[in-house]
């Protein structure tokens, strides 16, 4: 089996748009979450969101390139430019013929259905932009990714609600270190901060309409955060020969499945995903020194991993830290995976361990260490990075220092 | 119908048993009915009596709506109907 490294990371998102924006803003802390800014907002009952603020994508693209591309596109080409510029990779020849694209995403083009909703049902329109089905379907993202850079190798979209970005990373992950292919730029994006798509997660009644509290006693539900997170996963003796740096290793991951409620997580399916992803890595559970939570707010989902991270660790769950950067991002749902893994690759290469901002008050069912309020620095060799998706579908993945 | 019936006749439906079946004393889990099986009550009293009802799945008990019981249920709603503006 081919070992797999990292050699290059982008993102934009509510707390910058890039990755040195975005590493600066865990590392102090900083709040992403406001109030939303859309038409009808007034009609929300939810009118809080870490949106991408000061985003003029006029700038960035044509207007040929804008009537193609949906804000969640847009976001992951943002973020593979990034990606592909600090890995120095070009494809071209049997490289480009090998390598391709991942991407989860679970809501495709949620802006462009939203708008074209209204096109035709409310105002009563008959007509719609000829491109609204290459704009809107949730492969767009990974084919303008695969055009841009020349990647022509095995692309797709993963969907797994909250867990896409995780699986898709899996697949990119299981494809390089298989020796199918050298390289694989992978993660997630997601742009659902529009009426319709904040107004659906409304119904399930489980988002706060002040603050994202992870862990904290005080807790009340999530908040839906946008952008994307894209990475280059990278053979490693590819990656050493040509001299590029390597932010951090990718070296196992699991997926399970709770086959058991469609919103409701379960300990089991959780502790079985982490302990699998270990097994996978081949390191003992002591050596994990960080896991970055899903932690996405609710009362369900935090006592639920935390329970099954204890049900894992042992004893050694009071040891290690365990933070989730969606109190400052939001929840990105099928991009969050790959925004959080920066938090994965800031603990390893630059001994920072970002916090759970909003946290108030200890709750006795989530007692870990939750990296309340600051960011800390401590050195760690091994970090998860946790996704558990309604539907019950779990991925999680683990990375050493290199 | 009353508030009540009609509270009981949403509750009923969802707990798929007869109205007749389903008593003030009741409490939802009772009555087989989960935390989707809850949202979906709610909306469908929402629906029903054209309130909006502030419940967050997360802190129940903190919400101003009683949901312990199916009679704390319907004082709830009484409460929410007599408060609403007249359309």
């Amino acid at each position: 089996m081919k070992r797999v490294v990292i050699t290059g990371a982008g993102t934009i998102n509510a707390l910058g748009h890039d990755v040195p924006q975005t590493l600066a803003a865990m590392k102090e802390g900083h709040c992403g979450i406001g109030p939303l800014e859309m038409r009808d907002v007034e009609r929300l009952a939810v009118q809080i969101g870490a949106q991408v603020r000061e985003f003029a994508s006029d700038t960035i693209f044509n207007r040929q390139q804008l009537a193609l591309y949906d804000r969640f596109t847009q976001f992951a080409l943002i973020a593979a430019r990034e990606a592909l510029a600090q890995s120095g990779l070009e494809f071209s020849g049997a490289l480009s013929a090998k390598s391709g694209v991942v991407m989860g995403n679970s809501g495709g083009g949620m802006q462009t259905l939203d708008e074209n909703y209204r096109t035709v049902y409310e105002d009563g329109k008959n007509r719609v932009h000829p491109f609204v089905v290459p704009k809107l379907m949730n492969n767009a993202a990974a084919s303008h990714i695969s055009m841009e850079f020349n990647l022509k190798g095995p692309s797709f979209t993963v969907a797994s609600a909250c867990a896409s970005s995780n699986h898709a990373m899996a697949q990119a992950f299981q494809m390089v270190r298989s020796g199918m292919a050298p390289v694989m730029i992978t993660g997630g994006t997601e742009s659902m901060l529009c009426f319709g798509g904040v107004k659906a997660w409304e119904g399930l009644r489980v988002m706060s309409k002040d603050a994202c509290r992870p862990f904290s006693a005080t807790r009340n539900g999530m908040v839906q955060g946008e952008g994307a997170g894209v990475f280059v996963f990278e053979e490693m003796d590819h990656a050493k020969a040509r001299g590029a740096e390597i932010l951090a290793e990718v070296i196992g991951f699991a997926m399970t499945s709770d086959a058991s409620d469609i919103v409701m997580p379960s300990r089991q399916g959780a502790s079985r995903a982490i302990a699998g992803a270990l097994q996978d890595a081949g390191v003992n559970r002591e050596e994990v020194g960080y896991i970055n939570a899903h932690g996405t707010g609710t009362a369900a989902n935090d006592k639920t991993e935390c329970s099954a991270v204890a049900d894992v660790f042992g004893p050694h769950a009071d040891t290690l830290m365990m933070s989730s950067t969606k109190s400052m991002h939001g929840h990105l749902i099928g991009g969050t995976g790959a925004v959080e893994l920066l938090a994965c690759i800031m603990a390893l290469r630059d001994g920072v361990i970002a916090p759970t901002i909003g946290y108030e008050e200890p709750d006795p069912e989530c007692a870990l260490d939750v990296v309340p309020n600051e960011a800390r620095e401590a050195s760690v060799d091994v970090v998860l990075s946790n996704a558990f998706a309604f539907g019950g579908l779990n991925a999680v993945l683990a990375l050493r220092r290199v | 119908m009353s508030v009540k019936d009609r509270v009981i006749a949403i509750v009923a439906e969802q707990a798929v048993l007869e109205p007749s079946d389903v008593t003030l004393e009741n409490t939802l889990e009772d009555l087989g009915i989960d935390s989707l099986g809850l949202v979906e009550s709610i909306f469908a009293i929402e629906e029903e009596f054209d309130i909006t009802i502030p419940f967050n799945a997360n802190e129940p008990e903190k919400s101003d709506f009683d949901i312990s019981s199916v009679a704390t249920i319907i004082a709830g709603i009484e409460k929410l109907v007599d408060s609403a503006p007249a359309a």
